[in-house]
């Protein structure tokens, strides 16, 4: 297993959890440009989808999961199971994205 | 003068939100029941442990989305607030968001072949608007876990 695996499961099946390394997390806060808010502020008086605010907060929670699987990955986790989301709206126009699991060490069972 | 200039870009904004809120809304339905059909095989299966033996790759997999309410919507949900009650403006809003985040998500893991996905999370959020009042918009994510077969010959 080259690459960190992120899983919402407590388990992964067909393998086993060889040592637990305790709980990992990854933080972003983010705010798009005034022009931005500006055209979310229009585009919310006729309703529908907020594009800006969904990319914005796809970006934020990028950032978070990258920075969880860098801190799993500095610790020699090589899977964070359990995975959560939150987010969280600081002030206008910025949200905060909270990213949080289990680190482990997986191994392949052999059956 | 000032008073009626001011009634009259109120009773503006609202008939452009009544008319535009809710043909946004029957677009927005109407596409939703469309991919919901499409996506009918992929299963949701909201349990902690895969029921699952064999050996797969585990893979999360996510869909987001922010809606907005419109100007008329929110006027009336703030009447309804007042009094106490169902209020549809909202429930409407929250159901397009989760529907439409789940909609995201099977997307996501039918792009990796996927055919279920494991311990579904949902997560929903009001975004605050300028000024800190409360905007009307609602962030919502739906995250799972989408197991993916392995070949046999590429395991070890």
């Amino acid at each position: 297993m080259a690459k960190l695996l992120l899983s919402t499961l407590e388990a992964i099946p067909g393998a086993t959890i060889t040592k637990h390394l305790g709980l990992v997390q990854g933080s972003s806060v983010r705010a798009k440009h005034m022009g931005r808010d500006l055209m979310a502020g229009l585009k919310n008086m006729v309703g529908g989808e907020l594009k800006g605010y969904t990319e914005l907060l796809q970006e934020t929670r990028d950032e978070a999961i990258a920075r969880m699987e860098a801190e799993a990955e500095a610790i020699g986790a090589n899977a964070v199971l359990n995975v959560r989301l939150s987010t969280a709206s600081i002030t206008s126009g910025a949200a905060e994205v909270f990213a949080y699991g289990a680190a482990v060490v997986l191994a392949q069972a052999r059956s | 003068m000032g008073l009626l200039i001011q009634l009259g870009i109120f009773a503006a904004l609202l008939a452009l939100g009544f008319l535009a809120g809710s043909r946004a809304e029957r677009k927005h339905y109407a596409s939703i029941r469309e991919r919901e059909a499409a996506l009918r095989h992929i299963l949701l299966v909201p349990v902690r442990r895969a029921p699952t033996r064999s050996p797969c790759r585990a893979q999360l997999v996510c869909g987001s989305v922010v809606i907005g309410m419109d100007y008329f919507k929110m006027t009336v949900a703030a009447f309804v607030n007042i009094l106490g009650g169902r209020i549809n403006a909202y429930e409407t809003l929250v159901e397009r968001a989760r529907r439409e985040a789940i909609l995201r998500m099977k997307e996501n893991a039918a792009a990796l072949g996927g055919s279920h996905i494991f311990n579904v999370k949902f997560s929903t959020t009001n975004l605050r608007g300028q000024n800190n009042q409360q905007s009307g918009c609602v962030e919502v994510v739906a995250y799972g876990t989408a197991l993916l077969p392995v070949r046999l010959e590429a395991g070890n």
